[in-house]
């Protein structure tokens, strides 16, 4: 590694190590920044301008071709499908954000308020995140023989006689697919929730409870707010993860859910790069949006 | 000790259920993975065997297995010592104050906020205008990186924050140089945290599937090829590949375990 020193400098003996030195801190830091700048340049910003370029690229059925035109968004727009595979992923969205929320919350409630041992806390937290270190496609197959017509939830509601027929809603559905989406990202909300609520100040909730407040009280004074932006970065991850999904709606909806995501996917698999493009673009818009909304209801910079 | 309380036993059974619901579908898979011959996709268990394991390796029955999960393990191997590496030098780029900083930080927060299909879609674009074919290793590699290298970034941020400097500075007053003190002080101290780093890198790239789906040209890695298997293989063999990949993961997450445990125990004592 070099560091660029002006040789003319060098009329004292000692000033030209000590130049050397202060010119190489300096330039440290970008030093070591940069691979990781470059590639995130090379492999994230220059593909998501060239997506903004191509939407309005001209698409003859077969070819895209250099152009200008905004053709591209008007159909997106102007098409009802399109629309409606818009609200049917917010939809999705909203039901798993919620989800993901009321079944997150007490999980990592419980992990840093009842267990008390921190050896516990760890080896519990262990347990929640190991299945997020496999194969998505493998935990989503995985609830087929769970959900199908002659899966084991249907044998066992008809085995005690709760229902005659098996219930066609389990799998292959809009129901599958938010099933599928919280047993995917749940761990999203529950990690910087559990994170935010080991950060309180327990003699907080002590001095709260000596001057007489409810455990309710204290939960809606001190623990929600405190673990608000816990809340607001899970809720980030989840709501960008489900907006741009297409593998849960493809293997849990069966064919029949749809999500903006697949649509896109559907229409890079035939080939129609403007149009994907033009739709990724608002897809982007519409989730960069969402996000900043969770941001100024909390400021998360002060977790970071 | 103070009793516990109501909530705590609602609470802990709700745990119980949440963590039934984490694993309940692949224990299911996996003791449907168990079975002979004559077994099927769905339950009852019909006989008990190894068979569908076995035949995950037999190439005509399933599809090719061998030669994705090669890629895998190879492709996990690049992006994990790329990530390592670059995760750990900007992270101590961000112990000094320096221009661009709050834009990098931000840039690596958005390649986890960007939807994982703009990633696909992108990559597969760009390809396309300069003319490049799409493969695992290239666009590939690409993908993956936009996936690990935010998180492996965000944990090494975290490592270097509780990391005491003035180890540094005696080395340096010593007189050891930048490099000297990195591989004799820093890294050895980091060691057993970049390690847990580097295999959560390769577990996640391992498992990595939609940002590489459409950009992975023509050869597949084991996520894609299992995703391709959903849609034609209709036997417990595929269940047999999701309990063996399964298996796999976790051995290397123990692996970590096991590894991080040990060496920040020889630290200590």
């Amino acid at each position: 590694m070099t560091s660029t020193t002006p040789n003319s400098a060098a009329a004292d003996v000692t000033a030209k190590p000590k130049a050397i030195a202060k010119n190489w801190d300096g330039l440290k830091p970008y030093l070591l920044a940069a691979p990781q700048t470059i590639a995130l340049c090379v492999f994230l910003v220059f593909p998501i301008l060239l997506i903004g370029v191509v939407s309005f690229w001209e698409f003859n059925g077969y070819s895209m071709t250099p152009a200008f035109t905004l053709d591209n968004y008007i159909s997106v727009f102007s098409s009802d499908v399109t629309l409606r595979t818009y609200v049917n992923t917010f939809k999705f969205v909203g039901m798993v954000w919620l989800a993901t929320l009321l079944i997150g919350y007490p999980v990592a409630y419980f992990l840093s308020f009842h267990v008390k041992k921190l050896k516990w806390q760890v080896l519990l937290f262990l347990i929640c995140t190991i299945p997020f270190w496999t194969s998505n496609i493998i935990r989503m197959i995985s609830w087929v023989p769970l959900l199908g017509k002659e899966g084991l939830v249907n044998q066992m509601l008809m085995g005690i006689g709760l229902i005659d027929a098996p219930l066609e809603f389990l799998l292959y559905s809009d129901f599958a697919v938010v099933l599928g989406m919280v047993h995917l990202y749940i761990i999203f909300m529950i990690a910087p929730i559990f994170n935010s609520l080991m950060r309180i100040d327990r003699t907080l909730i002590t001095a709260a409870e000596d001057m007489g407040a409810s455990g309710f009280n204290v939960f809606k004074e001190i623990v929600l707010p405190l673990s608000a932006p816990g809340i607001a970065i899970g809720s980030i991850f989840v709501v960008t993860l489900v907006m741009g999904e297409f593998i849960t709606v493809r293997l849990m909806g069966g064919g029949q859910a749809a999500s903006i995501g697949k649509l896109i996917q559907t229409q890079i698999g035939s080939l129609q790069y403007p149009l994907a493009a033009a739709n990724a673009i608002i897809l982007l818009c519409v989730t960069l949006l969402l996000v900043f909304s969770i941001l100024r209801v909390v400021n998360i910079r002060k977790e970071l | 000790m103070k009793p516990r309380s109501l909530s705590f036993y609602l609470l802990a059974a709700f745990f119980g259920l949440f963590v039934l619901f984490l694993y309940g579908p692949m224990i299911t898979i996996f003791i449907l993975s168990l079975q002979g011959p004559d077994g099927t996709l769905t339950f009852p268990i019909r006989s008990f065997g190894f068979y569908w394991l076995g035949q995950v390796f037999q190439e005509q029955r399933v599809g090719n297995f061998v030669e994705p999960f090669q890629r895998s393990v190879v492709l996990g191997a690049i992006v994990t010592l790329l990530v390592a590496s670059m995760a750990t030098m900007s992270a101590m780029a961000f112990r000094q104050k320096f221009r661009g900083s709050t834009v990098l930080f931000y840039l690596t927060i958005s390649a986890l906020i960007v939807p994982s299909i703009l990633i696909s879609l992108g990559l597969g674009v760009m390809f396309q205008i300069m003319g490049w074919s799409t493969n695992w290793m290239t666009s590939g590699l690409g993908a993956h990186l936009t996936w690990t290298l935010p998180i492996a970034f965000l944990i090494m941020l975290g490592i270097f924050n509780r990391f005491n400097p003035s180890y540094e500075e005696a080395a340096k007053d010593l007189g050891a140089n930048d490099p000297k003190t990195f591989w004799e002080i820093v890294l050895p101290l980091i060691l057993p945290s970049l390690i847990g780093v580097s295999l959560l890198t390769f577990t996640l790239s391992y498992d990595e599937f939609t940002r590489t789906s459409l950009v992975s040209g023509q050869y597949n890695t084991l996520p894609l090829e299992i995703f391709g298997m959903t849609t034609n293989v209709t036997s417990p063999a595929l269940y047999a590949l999701g309990t063996l990949t399964t298996l796999f993961s976790f051995t290397m997450i123990i692996i970590a375990y096991v590894a991080v445990s040990r060496l920040s125990r020889r630290q200590q004592g």
